[in-house]
């Protein structure tokens, strides 16, 4: 049995007496694209929070790569390999994309400039907005701050990349990009993927896994998933009524 | 670390022509400073000198305010702890100008560390508050201990001790030449920093710290050396001031001190490197031609606060910087 | 001489303190609660309640009890308008952004005072209290014949001491009814809990902010009134006294009336007692630090509740 690229142990959070995440159990082997979907408020935020370090755990334990991370501060999991995009748009509205890009990525590359450039030319060719590079961040429609948000995320070559509803506000066709996108991506690099918009989950995911008030309701493959009668009464029945 | 250098070998893109620009620009304002010594009448001259001592202080503080996005209420501490740091061991100790200012600069890394270790735990409004009551218990503990510091009478440092490498500090032009000296310093060390990598990320947190934190980058360990730095440079202000001007007293150390350079930055512009300078010039000759009619200096000084805020929130060079010259740092 | 008499004087002095400093500052908490901004003019609001309650007293002369009353009414009223004119003219227009009303409220902090030094002067001018009689406090030793009651020298105090911190207290239990038991009391919290779904229930926010601004200078200066028969007015005296109110708002937890109350009590009587065996400035040097202290470890108030 191979490793999990990342796993949790009964890991839970609780904000004074509310339990937002219950003593989850929760692995990913490398390179798999896991969706995870869930109503609101079931914990889908605060979990991956606690993953990427944004948000301390209250107990329980977070292996990544192997190594147990659950004290390390975010930033040093950032530099072992996590990337996390925010479920509301953060980037430097008074930068330019470049220097946003540039922010995301310069850690990786050293003195080495000139690979600096490369690497910010194409995060951003790859969601589509090299040519906006000198603009204001701020200046751009919302679904464009979303797709670079996303850039920030690919250029930093994580190994694991957590996107946290990146298809919110996007337009239709943005949407399908993104699919393609992550579907390009998926062969490269283990993704957590939050998300509402079903068509993208069950386009993208090789596995889901359904929250439900800070637990762990179901995992499995979109069909295995969609043919569950526990998730259709807790999940798809509410938003399909 | 140098942006010039990685520049030279590669072809030249926008953004660095713009730091080229930028830095030739501020290079040639320290050549009109250096000439203006042989031009300017003697009030003026010496009026200038104290401006770009003041203006060192102001920098420093830009540097915590306008590029790291972290408000003090409290930097008095830091340029009194320079100016006592050298002071004192002058006066009691017998020090020479040399060792003393070593004593004067170490004495500014000492309390910003170990002050910005502190506060760091907070922030926003109690990270105001904070640094605002260490300055109100460092300027008590002054007066507290009178019978060193001379309280709010102060100490004068003899013109006989103020001879540093030979030169008489007392002496107007080589006073001008020393403020233009730290002025200079000062100003060249701002422009390498926000434009070095450690500066971009002190920028990136000011813009969006939450964001910075998920790019990996050790957020506080950054916050902590903006503090470090500002203080220092800060304490290398005061520590100058005493020895240019020959006067140590708690006033320095006073809430008052504290805004001031607030006061000048905001004036100039937050986050350029010119504005603490224009901001320092603007108040000092402000307050010096309305004293001719109102002993209440104070009172424009409070006036330029709120319609500052209300009108300006810029500065006098982030306007200029937005209207005209979008490449200044 | 013995210990305990001073510790009596000392804590009855530390009550007048006390009285004083919670009513002020209750204004800056409950200005920091609804409206989210620290208000660092706050002590000069305090300085010209003094300033003015010095005013009216001159100009309408007679017996100083008749003073004293007109200017325990104008004196909060004027000073109260003033806020909310600096309100509606500054704050409303920064849209309350924390960092830039402190920055503002220094410039104002700067206006009145040296406005006050401009048409006031640098002296420090006294009200008379409208009653003031001596009450000396006697004290008990035991003697060779067993216990004997004397009055030590010096050990002493006034009825208008007494009275300013009884009428404190009835103060204060004015405001918590008017902000638990009145409609104006209610629209305040909920617009402190949420700015914005109070004003989607058709709240005015900009009146009840304009309102709490004027509330809370007005409490300021209504301190200053009370206290101005003690200790004189002058153009400087809202330096300390913003601190010290600082000091109990944040060891009292931000923005909790109640809080705000107790702390004020335990400087006050500190504040008091310390001064009895440290010199005053060692004094202002420990409490400043423990306040600081208190606010890097504890951010929500040594008696504050944690917020989720």
């Amino acid at each position: 049995m191979t490793k999990p690229h990342i796993s949790t142990s009964s890991v839970s959070r609780h904000f004074g007496g509310l339990i937002a995440v219950d003593q989850v159990d929760f692995a990913v082997p490398r390179g798999e694209i896991r969706a995870i979907i869930g109503p609101n408020g079931a914990g889908k935020s605060t979990f991956v929070g606690m993953l990427c370090g944004r948000i301390p755990v209250s107990s329980g334990k977070i292996m990544f790569n192997g190594k147990d991370v659950t004290v390390l501060p975010a930033h040093k999991r950032i530099r072992q390999g996590i990337a996390y995009t925010f479920q509301i748009t953060s980037i430097y509205g008074r930068l330019s994309l470049k220097d946003n890009v540039r922010l995301s990525t310069s850690w990786r590359w050293g003195s080495d400039e000139a690979a600096l450039e490369n690497s910010i030319d194409e995060a951003l060719s790859r969601v589509g907005l090299e040519d906006r590079m000198d603009q204001m961040a701020g200046d751009l429609s919302y679904g464009h701050q979303r797709l670079l948000e996303i850039a920030m995320g690919i250029s930093q070559h994580p190994q694991l990349l957590i996107l946290d509803e990146p298809t919110q506000g996007l337009a239709d066709s943005e949407i399908a990009d993104f699919v393609t996108l992550i579907r390009e991506l998926g062969g490269d690099m283990t993704i957590l993927l939050i998300e509402h918009n079903m068509n993208v989950v069950m386009d993208t995911a090789d596995q889901i896994t359904v929250l439900n008030l800070g637990k762990v309701l179901a995992t499995g493959t979109p069909d295995e998933i969609r043919a569950n009668r526990e998730v259709q009464i807790a999940y798809l029945g509410e938003t399909h009524a | 670390m140098s942006v010039s250098e990685t520049n030279a070998t590669r072809p030249a893109a926008k953004p660095l022509t713009n730091v080229k620009k930028s830095l030739y620009f501020h290079v040639g304002l320290i050549g009109v400073l250096f000439l203006l010594q042989f031009i300017l009448p003697a009030y003026h001259h010496g009026n200038l000198a104290r401006i770009m001592v003041l203006a060192s202080y102001a920098m420093g503080y830009n540097i915590l305010f306008g590029y790291t996005g972290l408000l003090s209420l409290g930097h008095a501490m830091f340029f009194a702890a320079g100016m006592y740091g050298m002071g004192l061991p002058m006066a009691h100790l017998g020090w020479t100008p040399e060792p003393a200012l070593v004593a004067g600069f170490v004495a500014g890394i000492v309390v910003s560390a170990s002050i910005g270790f502190l506060a760091l735990r907070t922030s926003g409004v109690s990270f105001m508050i904070v640094t605002l009551m260490f300055a109100q218990a460092g300027f008590l503990t002054i007066l507290y201990f009178g019978e060193w510091t001379r309280g709010d009478e102060g100490f004068v440092i003899q013109q006989a001790e103020r001879v540093m490498a030979g030169f008489d500090l007392s002496q107007p032009a080589n006073r001008y030449n020393a403020a233009l000296i730290l002025f200079s310093l000062c100003l060249i060390f701002t422009l390498k920093l926000v434009h070095s990598r450690f500066g971009r990320v002190m920028i990136a947190i000011r813009e969006n710290e939450e964001r910075t934190q998920m790019l990996g980058y050790d957020v506080h360990f950054h916050k902590w050396m903006a503090v470090i730095m500002s203080g220092t440079m800060a304490a290398l202000a005061g520590a100058a001031y005493a020895l240019l001007f020959g006067y140590a007293g708690a006033t320095f150390a006073s809430v008052q001190y504290s805004i001031f350079p607030l006061l000048w930055v905001l004036l100039g512009g937050a986050g350029t490197a010119l504005g603490p300078f224009i901001g320092t010039l603007f108040m000092f000759y402000l307050i010096d031609l309305s004293s001719s009619f109102t002993t209440a200096y104070m009172l424009i000084a409070g006036l330029a606060l709120v319609l500052l805020t209300l009108f300006l929130p810029q500065g006098l060079v982030g306007e200029l910087r937005r209207r005209v010259m979008p490449w200044l740092t | 001489m013995e210990l305990a008499p001073y510790l009596i004087l000392g804590s009855i002095e530390g009550l007048v303190t006390a009285a004083v400093l919670a009513l002020m500052a209750v204004g800056l908490s409950l200005v920091f609660g609804v409206m989210r901004v620290v208000n660092v003019a706050h002590g000069e609001f305090f300085m010209l309640g003094a300033v003015l309650a010095w005013f009216v007293a001159d100009m309408i002369g007679g017996h100083p009890a008749i003073s004293f009353i007109a200017a325990l009414f104008i004196a909060p009223m004027l000073v109260g308008s003033l806020a909310i004119v600096a309100d509606t003219t500054i704050l409303k227009r920064i849209n309350y952004d924390p960092e830039r009303t402190i920055v503002a409220t220094i410039g104002l902090l700067y206006i009145i005072q040296q406005v006050t030094l401009m048409t006031y002067g640098s002296n420090a001018r006294p009200v008379e209290p409208p009653f003031n009689q001596r009450i000396s406090i006697p004290w008990f030793e035991w003697t060779e014949s067993g216990l004997s009651m004397y009055w030590p020298w010096g050990l002493g105090t006034t009825t208008y001491k007494l009275a300013v911190i009884g009428f404190a207290i009835i103060l204060l239990l004015a405001i918590w009814l008017l902000m638990t038991r009145t409609r104006i009391g209610l629209i305040m919290r909920a617009t402190q809990l949420d700015r914005d779904v109070a004003q989607a229930y058709g709240i005015n926010v900009d009146r009840v902010y304009a309102m709490v601004f004027g509330l809370g200078a007005g409490l300021a200066a209504l301190a200053a009134v009370l206290i101005v028969p003690i200790q004189q007015a002058h153009y400087l005296m809202g330096h300390d006294p913003l601190l010290l109110s600082f000091i109990v708002v944040i060891i009292g937890g931000l923005g909790s009336l109640a809080g705000t109350v107790v702390a004020a009590v335990l400087i006050g009587l500190s504040d008091g007692l310390i001064s009895v065996f440290f010199t005053p400035t060692l004094a202002k040097i420990i409490a400043t630090l423990i306040v600081t202290f208190v606010l890097i470890f504890r951010p929500s108030g040594l008696l504050g509740k944690h917020r989720p």
